[in-house]
């Protein structure tokens, strides 16, 4: 019929929800805005295949900015492992046509490409203020990676910084010193919070009207009676003979199952859902809620115990749940209650119940944040979502305390610290890649050492009656022998001869892999590298999810990661 | 002291002909084919030898999806020349967040031909040959020509008929009718790589129990007592469409439609207070959208294509690699850290495609046939949906022909231990797939 217009779609998506549909199901609305908001620099070098994929699948998402430094010139091998170069970019500069062919990829991004010299940008005042979030790719002269390293951790700005190499990868992250992390997506499993065991009267009353006479309800409503309730109301029943006291020890709650289970009305034909629920849910679900050792850590922290008028929110927030806590002795409430048998309207009504304690609780914190903000004077008060969004998710929350990154130089010795000793027990572990970390790097020392030939050389010339290898695994073996010795000596530990030996066989072997790629990348392990390095990326610019802490590595040999902290 | 002085300095061979662009362009895949490492075996094929093997495999990729786009570019990079696609879709513009072979002007045409077309065209010398359609239009003659076949999948439904398909494909006297599988899968954060030698290693229906479908909603409390907001997106998908708009097939990808939907639900959690049913949940529901993402795609696309490489090259071993206990599963999580567990997975005596005897289930013998057939459709191990149940001596139910349907009928409301003793054993056969399930039935 023309003239009529389309019917209008209540509630029907934009464009760009279609398009981001996917991924709005996992970060949502406000993860989406940080990544658009978010800039990230590559600098690239070597191959470089790995930080490009990297950027592939920064791009797709839609990223707000990103910039390309890269200032090699397009060769032959390059079109080997590097999907967004072609046949006629030879020759040409490799950043200028790796832009044009990410920026193809989604129009919603501004893709920049810069080629000053590392050492020339980095000279220049400010020059890494625009961004937020550096990854750098190796070879990199061991100057150039203090400075940026100290550059973030100044500025508070993540870095990470990756090897991509034959079969093997790695990434270090540094993060702040503080990156405290609420919207964690724990597993929802681990998310049902019940207080079975601590009930408030509002939840008392319900189930003192819900269950009265239960024992004469007909199987209709016997057989909807939710198994929150029912598990309420035969705690109480359990307490009048166990000295008022609940079922605490594993012996006590498989009796008090015994218990439900004998009330169940299961030899009628349907069964009975909700008793075979209630009974389901007594070893989960009898616990005192306390605190895991991550919120408590939090609660510990400096900045969490002495907040000042600059604190961050999370660390206002956090202080003013560790006084509810203090006073309450548990967290605020989620409020969600799992799906259960039960009639619509007793389920809305316990639904609501909980809802309520939840609303109440996140009043109660919000008043304690007000009054911090009061006391410290500070200018903005935190908005009210924030605080909710806090205590729906209190027991789940997560600090990860940023390490700055190990930049080795020739002739110099790295630092463990406090890692000394857990990185020794690592490297007993034939299961560890710790091995694999060292060995790349003894790697960035010969790179260092070896600046235009040899495995970490992008351009030496190939030639055709072959290149000595050995000579390359034999340096780098005995970098790699020398950190080794120091961590150990760093640590305190002495380990047994054989004990030594075995690890250093064990980690020459992760050093001939390397050299037999002569600093050459497999695009599988850089696209896989990229893959993992761009989730990193996404958790720490959007703030959910838990990032790595710090370190990980691939073993495309066997096909296995190990995560370490170094 | 000369020999010393060789032994010290022994060099290892650069690949040949340095001068040739090709050669040159290849250089980092060929340090790994050329050299040696410590976990290539000595008697593997190296040089321009293994170049010419690698070059010669023909590789099949089946889904030109999430998965597949990555598949198609990792593979051509390396060193594969002759690779052949499958997929039946068509370019929708959600799949842009991720399937990066893809254009919003591309919306609409078929993902096999715009990829393979694509990749073919930014790396120079590979043939990559599409077919935009089902795999199950194609048969053993055509599987047959493959040297390795890697998967990029959504549906358990196609993975399980590949998987049949390649496993009764298998004659142990002809080596080259074994065509090793490599199935990834990803979902949010999450996936996992798995690498099947059929009839060496646990195969995909040995594995089945680990997509086990999510549990229905019982009828009655969608039609009755709805609590969730999911309870009512399901009842206007399942009831009130059928009641409505009964003769309009409903369209998941019509807007109409799902906006309709959504305002039924909408209606009905109002009367029942129940708060959250949005557009894009329902949207979710009824298609049931598993969320998806560039980088976990990459990750485990490229997991695939290393084994496929390795598979191909021996230039180091692969999952699945056929010695005893060998891992041929890796199980990737990127939600907390990054997590991996690489493991083998054990093959099953009773799988009903690769094992030899019949799956022992324990059931109720008061239990009636029909509710039995729910029970081959709910179990995780079985998930068959529209099963024909024969023994050995007679039918018991048929879907088809209506005849064969009709005779068989009254034994769905019979008792099991009317129509059978324990420990009979029953075949069962589902249209969508190629073989017969045993079980064997024991009484409780």
């Amino acid at each position: 019929m023309p003239g009529t217009t389309p019917p209008v779609l209540e509630g029907a998506p934009t464009d760009k929800q279609k398009k981001y549909d996917r991924q709005l199901r996992l970060w949502a609305a406000s993860g989406q805005q940080a990544l658009e908001e978010a800039h990230v620099l590559l600098i690239n070098a070597g191959p470089g295949a790995a930080g490009v994929e990297t950027l592939k699948n920064l791009i797709l998402p839609g990223i707000g900015k990103c910039t390309i430094h890269d200032d090699c010139k397009v060769q032959d091998a390059d079109l080997g492992v590097n999907f967004f170069l072609e046949q006629s970019n030879i020759g040409g500069s490799r950043g200028d046509f790796l832009k044009n062919n990410l920026q193809e990829l989604n129009p919603d991004v501004d893709v920049n490409w810069i080629w000053d010299p590392l050492e020339d940008l980095l000279a220049k005042h400010d020059a890494l203020k625009p961004y937020t979030l550096i990854i750098v790719v190796p070879p990199v002269h061991p100057n150039s990676l203090s400075k940026i390293s100290q550059h973030c951790q100044a500025t508070d700005t993540p870095l990470i910084y990756l090897h991509s190499v034959g079969f093997y990868s790695h990434f270090t992250m540094q993060l702040p010193y503080a990156f405290p992390i609420v919207d964690t997506h724990p597993d929802p499993e681990t998310t049902t919070d019940l207080r079975l065991l601590k009930p408030w009267p509002e939840l008392s009353a319900l189930v003192e009207q819900k269950t009265r006479g239960l024992e004469a309800m007909d199987n209709e409503d016997h057989g909807h009676v939710p198994y929150v309730l029912l598990l309420l109301h035969y705690i109480e029943v359990w307490k009048l003979s166990h000295d008022g006291k609940p079922p605490q020890t594993y012996k006590e709650k498989n009796e008090f199952k015994q218990l439900v289970s004998a009330e169940g009305r299961f030899s009628q034909p349907e069964g009975e859902e909700n008793y075979e629920q209630a009974i389901a849910a007594v070893l989960k679900n009898f616990n005192y809620p306390e605190p895991s050792s991550a919120v408590k850590e939090v609660f510990k922290s400096p900045e969490c115990q002495n907040i000042t008028v600059s604190s961050a929110n999370f660390w206002i927030i956090a202080n003013a749940i560790s006084q509810f806590y203090g006073t309450n002795g548990v967290l605020p409430l989620p409020g969600s209650v799992p799906d259960m048998k039960a009639k619509s309207a007793d389920y809305i009504q316990l639904q609501t119940v909980y809802k309520e304690k939840a609303r109440s609780d996140v009043a109660t914190v919000l008043g304690l944040v007000r009054d911090l903000e009061q006391e410290l004077g500070r200018p903005q008060p935190i908005e009210e979502r924030e605080v909710e969004a806090f205590c729906k998710n209190a027991a789940h929350i997560k600090l990860v305390r940023g390490r700055p990154l190990q930049v080795i130089r020739p002739g110099e010795n790295v630092e463990w610290g406090v890692q000394a000793k857990s990185a020794v027990n690592k490297l007993s572990d034939p299961d560890s890649l710790i091995g694999l970390y060292i060995a790349f790097l003894a790697y960035d020392v010969f790179c260092a050492n070896h600046s235009s030939h040899g495995i970490g050389a992008r351009a030496h010339e190939p030639t055709e009656d072959g290149v000595d290898l050995d000579w390359n695994s034999e340096e780098m073996a005995e970098t790699m022998y020398k950190i080794i010795d120091v961590l150990i000596k760093e640590s305190g530990r002495t380990l047994e001869e054989d004990e030594l030996e075995e690890i250093k066989s064990r980690s020459s072997k992760f050093v001939a892999e390397i050299v037999r790629a002569a600093g050459g990348e497999l695009h599988n392990i850089a696209a896989l590298t990229g893959g993992l390095v761009a989730q990193e990326a996404i958790k720490i610019i959007t703030k959910q999810y838990v990032p790595v802490d710090n370190t990980c590595l691939f073993d495309g040999v066997f096909s296995k990661t190990s995560v370490i902290r170094v | 002291m000369e020999e010393e002085f060789e032994e010290s300095h022994r060099t290892v061979p650069k690949p040949k002909g340095m001068a040739d662009p090709e050669a040159r362009r290849w250089e980092y895949l060929r340090y790994i084919l050329y050299r040696p490492g410590p976990w290539v075996p000595e008697e593997a094929t190296q040089g321009t030898e293994a170049v010419k093997f690698l070059e010669r495999m023909k590789v099949l990729v089946i889904g030109a999806g999430g998965l597949g786009c990555e598949i198609l570019k990792n593979l051509a990079l390396s060193g594969f020349k002759d690779i052949h696609v499958i997929d039946m879709d068509t370019i929708d513009v959600s799949n842009l967040n991720r399937q990066f072979l893809f254009r919003q002007a591309d919306v609409g045409k078929y993902k096999a031909e715009v990829a393979a077309k694509f990749v073919m065209n930014r790396v120079k010398g590979v043939s990559i040959e599409a077919y935009c359609g089902k795999i199950q239009d194609k048969d053993e003659s055509y599987y047959k020509q493959f040297n390795i076949i890697v998967c990029g999948l959504d549906s358990v439904e196609a993975r399980r008929w590949i998987n049949a398909t390649l496993v009764d494909m298998v004659d142990l006297e002809d080596g080259d009718s074994i065509k090793p599988l490599v199935d990834g899968g990803t979902e949010g954060f999450k996936g996992q790589t798995r690498v099947i030698i059929p009839s060496f290693t646990a195969c995909i229906e040995c594995q089945l129990e680990l997509n086990a479908p999510r549990a229905a909603v019982p009828l009655c409390t969608l039609a009755t007592i709805p609590r969730q907001p999911q309870h009512c997106i399901e009842w206007a998908h399942i009831i009130a469409w059928e009641e409505e708009r009964k003769g309009d097939t409903l369209d998941t990808d019509d807007p109409e439609h799902i906006t309709w939907l959504y305002q039924k639900a909408a209606k009905r959690a109002a009367e029942f207070n129940i708060t959250g049913v949005t557009y894009s949940m329902t949207q979710g529901v009824v298609k049931n959208i598993i969320p998806a993402i560039a980088s976990t795609n990459a990750i485990i696309a490229a997991s695939c294509c290393n084994e496929a490489f390795k598979i191909a090259t021996a230039m180091n071993p692969s999952l699945g690699a056929p010695a005893e206990g060998e891992n041929n599963y890796m199980m990737y999580s990127g939600d907390d850290g990054v997590y991996t567990y690489t493991y083998s997975y054990e093959k099953k005596e009773d799988c009903p495609v690769c094992g030899i005897t019949a799956k022992k289930i324990e059931v109720d013998g008061e239990m009636y046939l029909r509710n039995f057939m729910d029970l081959l459709a709910e179990m995780p191990d079985a998930q068959l949906k529209k099963p024909t149940i024969r023994t050995e001596g007679q039918s018991l139910y048929y879907q088809a022909p209506a005849s064969l349907e009709e005779a068989t009928r009254h034994n769905l409301s019979k008792k099991l231990s009317e129509l059978l003793s324990s420990g009979d054993e029953v075949a069962v056969s589902d249209p969508a797939y190629t073989i017969d399930f045993r079980f064997q039935l024991i009484f409780k």
